[in-house]
This record gives structure tokens, C-alpha cells and sequence, in this order.
């Protein structure tokens, strides 16, 4: 589909969401309780038919972290942009999709190693890369004592 | 005595001052010639650990072929196991989480044991000096280092030279002294 048709069909289907149209791809920004049902949505759809997540990744903006998930579909190539808020710094959680995409498992551990996200539901949210006990380094406001800082 | 080896000459070298401040082989001619020997010896059957951590590997893979061949020079068959290694080419990035590797693969090789760091993330972390969580700034703070290879990464022939500073180093060495590489480096 091309990028006006596909912000077309996205409003047709009432999701509960901003929809951004000024960039390449088109986003979708969703509240954090309805991400899971608007994931199941774009999947299930049969004219999107999003069956393959290429990539999930995370933002911290200092006050709120957003959560970003790249979908395509091995159909039609068409590509969406999923974002979601997760305001809570102290103990952020949000659904996992790992029942969507079974692919979000490790791209979701290896969220919650870099940026302590937790993911609810989530089958084995372990740390990925890094020992117990590291911190989160990817938050912005990470210090270590062996980091040298160039100012 | 000038400090010689096959593959160039010595006068062709520029740092030849640093290395005599290494040199601890002389004294009579009994003692000389069995220092030779033994340097002889040690200098051109330099068998490197199997140890690669990034670019700079393949850049060592690539001396090792057969267009550069460092196996002309001695340092030759790379063991799969430090046991049976005399030098450690530190080629590439190392981490927080790969430094205590990298130490015990390094204590359990055998005396005399010699440490090349090739390239500016073995030197100093290199790219990653600043703002990184992650990496290790220089192998030098776990490790004692012979010879540092700078580039990102070395050429080939870079390593080269950095193997003949090695085999010079050596060949100055002398069995009488047993070696402690924390003493032999000049910072």
C-alpha cells in the first residue's frame, strides 16, 4: 500500500491513537493500555497484516521513556510505526508483545537491559548483555565510575 | 652489540636508544653465547594464542595468509590453547564483561609470555575512550604490554613491524634474569 493509503485504512479502523503522517513512515502513537490491542489489530487486519516486527527499541526523553516498534508485513511491504509513552521513571511497565511476535522476546530483554523497562507478562525477563547488578546504561541519567566524560 | 635480526637492518630502526635501556644480555662470552642461543631460539618460533576480538582480527588473519605470511618471520602457528602460547595478540575492542577473560586466558599462558596490543581500542579503548559503559580503556590496565601497534585498524604490515620490535625485545633478553614484564615496560 502506499504511505496515503495506509493512513487512510489507519483511521477507518478506530484506533485509539495520533496518527503522524509527516514522517517517512507512518506513526502511530497509542496510549500504553490499549499497545497490546492495537499490536493485535495491525496483525490480525487482513489489510495490514503485520507478521513481522523488524525491530523494537526505546527513547529516554529525561521526563518519559517511548517505546518504538518497527512492523512490516512479508506480504504487502509495507512498513508501521508503533510508538507508546511510558511516563512512570521510577518503575516503568508496559504489555509485552511477545504473544504477537514471538521475535519480541529478546528485543524486549534487551530493553529492559538497557533501559530497565519492564515488560508485563513478558516469559523470562532476564538482563541480556550485562551482569546483575550493572544499571541502566542507555538512560540518560547513567553515571559509572569508570566513565570518562567528554565535555 | 647491536641487538640483530634477519628480516631488517638495525640502523633502519628508530628507536634503537629505548631498546638498549632493555637490553640485559653481555656480560662474558660463555653467558653471551648461550643468551644468543636461547633468544635465537625464543625469537623466531613466536607461536601467538588464538585471540580476536574485532576488525583488527581480520586484519591479523590477513598477516597471517599468504600474501604478507608472517610465518616468515617465526610467529607462526596460532594455538588454540594458551598453554601451548608465547604470545598474545590482543586484537580488538575489549569489554568490561570479556577483561577477566582476557586475564586468566593471559595467566594461564607460560613463562616467558609476551603481549602485543594491536590498535587504538587495545591502546587506549580507542573510539570508545569517552562516554562508554561498556568497554575496557587500554588492555594495559589488566595486562603488562610489550609492543603497541597503533591503527584503526593496523595494516598488516604494521603488525609485522610490531612483531620484529618483539623478536628485537627478546632477543635482548638474558636467562639469567628471570623476567618480570610489569618491570620491562617503559611508560
Amino acid at each position: 500500500m502506499e504511505k496515503q493509503q495506509i493512513i487512510e485504512s489507519l483511521k477507518g479502523m478506530g484506533i485509539a491513537g495520533e496518527i503522524n503522517e509527516t514522517r517517512e513512515y507512518p506513526e502511530i502513537s497509542v496510549p500504553a493500555e490499549t499497545l497490546h490491542d492495537t499490536a493485535l489489530k495491525l496483525k490480525n487486519s487482513p489489510e495490514f497484516n503485520c507478521d513481522f516486527m523488524v525491530s523494537a527499541t526505546a527513547i529516554d526523553w529525561k521526563t518519559h521513556f517511548t517505546v518504538v516498534y518497527h512492523l512490516t508485513s512479508s506480504t504487502f511491504h509495507h512498513v508501521v510505526v508503533l510508538k507508546t509513552n511510558v511516563s512512570d521513571r521510577e518503575n516503568p511497565e508496559i504489555d509485552t508483545l511477545m504473544d504477537i511476535w514471538p521475535a519480541a522476546e529478546f528485543k524486549e530483554r534487551e530493553i529492559f537491559d538497557l533501559f530497565g523497562i519492564k515488560f508485563k507478562n513478558h516469559s523470562d525477563l532476564r538482563r541480556l548483555f550485562l551482569e546483575d547488578g550493572w544499571g541502566f546504561p542507555l538512560r540518560k541519567d547513567y553515571t559509572d565510575e569508570r566513565i570518562k566524560e567528554l565535555k | 652489540m647491536a641487538v640483530k635480526i634477519k628480516s631488517m637492518k638495525y640502523e633502519d630502526f628508530l628507536d634503537n636508544e629505548s631498546l638498549e635501556i632493555l637490553k640485559k644480555s653481555g656480560g662474558n662470552i660463555m653467558m653471551t653465547t648461550v643468551d644468543n642461543l636461547v633468544n635465537w631460539g625464543r625469537s623466531n618460533s613466536l607461536w601467538p594464542l588464538t585471540f580476536a576480538t574485532s576488525c583488527c582480527g581480520i586484519e591479523m588473519m590477513a598477516a597471517g595468509d599468504g600474501r604478507f605470511d608472517f610465518a616468515r618471520f617465526g610467529i607462526e602457528v596460532y594455538r588454540a590453547s594458551p598453554r601451548q602460547a608465547d604470545v598474545i595478540v590482543v586484537a580488538g575492542t575489549i569489554v568490561h564483561k570479556m577483561a577477566p577473560v582476557l586475564k586468566r586466558l593471559y595467566d594461564q599462558m607460560s613463562d616467558p609470555k609476551y603481549v602485543i596490543a594491536m590498535g587504538a581500542c587495545a591502546i587506549s579503548g580507542g573510539p570508545f575512550h569517552y562516554n562508554s559503559y561498556s568497554v575496557l580503556r587500554g588492555v594495559d590496565e589488566i595486562i603488562p604490554v610489550d609492543v603497541y601497534i597503533p591503527g584503526c585498524p593496523p595494516r598488516p604490515e604494521a603488525l609485522l613491524y610490531g612483531v620484529m620490535q618483539l623478536q628485537r625485545k627478546i632477543k635482548g633478553e638474558s636467562f639469567r634474569e628471570v623476567r618480570d614484564p610489569q618491570k620491562d615496560i617503559i611508560k
